[in-house]
């Protein structure tokens, strides 16, 4: 009930980067990313030079690499298409082993690769050392539109109550012998999905009901 | 007599599927009583509190608080006037601490600084959550939280305080300690539950709504006490609970 601590990305500590002020790390990230990206194919020496100023960012946030490592899985998705390139792509080819491979195809696989891998590892850093409470009064005072940034601040607070949610869900189904990560009950889990959205839709619609009792006019307090 | 400070009459209201679900419904209720609105699972309880700070509307009839219409003009005085407590409080606690959810109904009144601090204070002094004031809400036991959706409305100074479904899911304890809460207001309440013993033990007065019509409204003790009324309406106390043999009930 409620128990779940709603930052799991967030890394305790007191580094200067911990303290710095939210709305310059968002700035800073966000730069930090457009640069990656717009690294032209082909100019390897970058991701070295951006790579390194990431990691002596960590370090001087105090964050073990492991625990960022481990948060890395997000990006597998990403990989899996990276190394599917090569093989895909069109244009001259060389040989590897047995492999015929696009050239063409293995440095945008590279690029990719490397401008993810960077990207992921900024934003688990930017979320390691900051609250998401911060990263919204960061938003707020970077002029986000106002509508936005309550809707993400109530993601956040109801994030934990949807998965617990879930959770009894999928216990229930498994109390009466339905295993949701066999396929074969795939559809059931489906179902449940459906449900658990109309819950949240209807919980939406309560919440705001109790917000307008107590004179909710739009406008969240600072 | 003074004017009531809640005062419905002829409500009627069909929501728009063609479900209606209120059959012109009178009630008042004057200051400082405490008054239970009893009646089985979709008699049209929620619906009727939902209409007492115009949330709902559009129907036959009139809702006045304190002499207030509701209407639109007037929804943001009502919405101080009448403070609804939600049967989840989870629906009603969405800030990131226990004091900006307190605060968030006198802050959206335009309170700030001091005078909102006194207000979250002793709001949540009322409900014996002071030291709480800084913790996020969702990390609180079921019944603290129950108590801090309490104070979110007491903050607002509410005339009426309309509770729906008070006592759900407490264990006893949290349950006869809201109890004492409720006890210790000095504010007028509205609650609607199917907490037979509870409503004895805090209402002196009950209501009893059925198929959106209010059937009886006499003492709660003589509400429970008739068994036809009872039987004719799907209310029952629970096993082993006799309102007869309670010697004095409490004030």
């Amino acid at each position: 009930m409620g128990a779940g601590h709603g930052h799991r990305l967030h890394y305790h500590g007191h580094s200067r980067v911990h303290r710095a002020p939210a709305h310059l790390k968002l700035l800073a990230l966000l730069g930090f990313v457009l640069l990656a990206v717009a690294v032209p194919p082909g100019w390897w020496a970058a991701y070295p030079v951006l790579l390194a100023v990431l990691l002596g960012v960590v370090l001087l946030a105090r964050v073990p690499l492991g625990y960022l490592a481990r948060r890395m899985w997000i990006e597998v998705p990403f990989l899996v298409f990276a190394v599917l390139l090569p093989f895909v792509a069109t244009g001259p080819r060389v040989e590897v082993g047995f492999l015929s491979l696009s050239e063409p195809g293995l440095v945008a696989a590279g690029g990719l690769a490397a401008k993810g891998t960077l990207g992921v590892l900024a934003s688990l850093t930017m979320a390691a050392t900051t609250e998401p409470a911060d990263v919204l009064r960061g938003l707020r005072r970077l002029r986000m539109p106002d509508l936005l940034v309550q809707i993400m601040s109530f993601m956040l607070r109801y994030l934990d109550v949807v998965t617990a949610d879930l959770a009894r869900m999928t216990t229930s189904m498994r109390s009466r012998g339905c295993d949701p990560r066999s396929p074969r009950h795939w559809p059931t889990l489906a179902r449940s999905m459906g449900a658990l959205f109309i819950r949240s839709y209807e919980r939406g619609e309560r919440v705001h009901l109790a917000m307008l009792s107590r004179g909710y006019d739009g406008e969240l307090p600072r | 007599m003074t004017t009531p400070v809640l005062d419905v009459r002829g409500l009627a209201f069909a929501y728009p599927d063609g479900h209606q679900a209120l059959f012109g419904v009178d009630l008042h209720v004057h200051q400082g009583e405490r008054v239970a609105l009893l009646g089985p699972n979709g008699a049209g309880k929620t619906t009727l509190v939902l209409h007492l700070n115009g949330i709902l509307g559009g129907g036959a009839g009139t809702v006045h608080v304190s002499g207030l219409p509701v209407e639109k003009k007037n929804l943001q005085e009502v919405r101080r006037r009448v403070g609804i407590v939600f049967q989840d409080p989870d629906d009603q606690l969405f800030m990131g601490s226990v004091r900006a959810d307190v605060g968030f109904g006198p802050a959206n009144l335009g309170l700030k600084g001091a005078e909102l601090d006194r207000r979250v204070a002793a709001a949540l002094e009322q409900v014996g959550m002071a030291e709480y004031a800084d913790r996020p809400p969702h990390h609180l036991s079921f019944g603290q939280r129950r108590r801090v959706a309490v104070a979110t409305v007491l903050a607002m100074e509410p005339e009426i305080l309309v509770l729906d479904e008070p006592s759900s899911n407490l264990d006893p304890a949290s349950r006869r300690e809201l109890a004492d809460i409720l006890r210790s207001l000095d504010v007028t309440v509205l609650m609607v539950t199917h907490d037979l013993p509870y409503a004895l033990e805090l209402c002196s007065r009950a209501v009893v709504l059925s198929d959106g019509q209010v059937v009886a409204d006499a003492p709660t003790l003589e509400v429970l006490t008739d068994d036809d009324l009872m039987a004719t309406h799907r209310l029952e106390l629970p096993w082993g609970f006799d309102p007869r043999r309670i010697g004095s009930l409490p004030r």
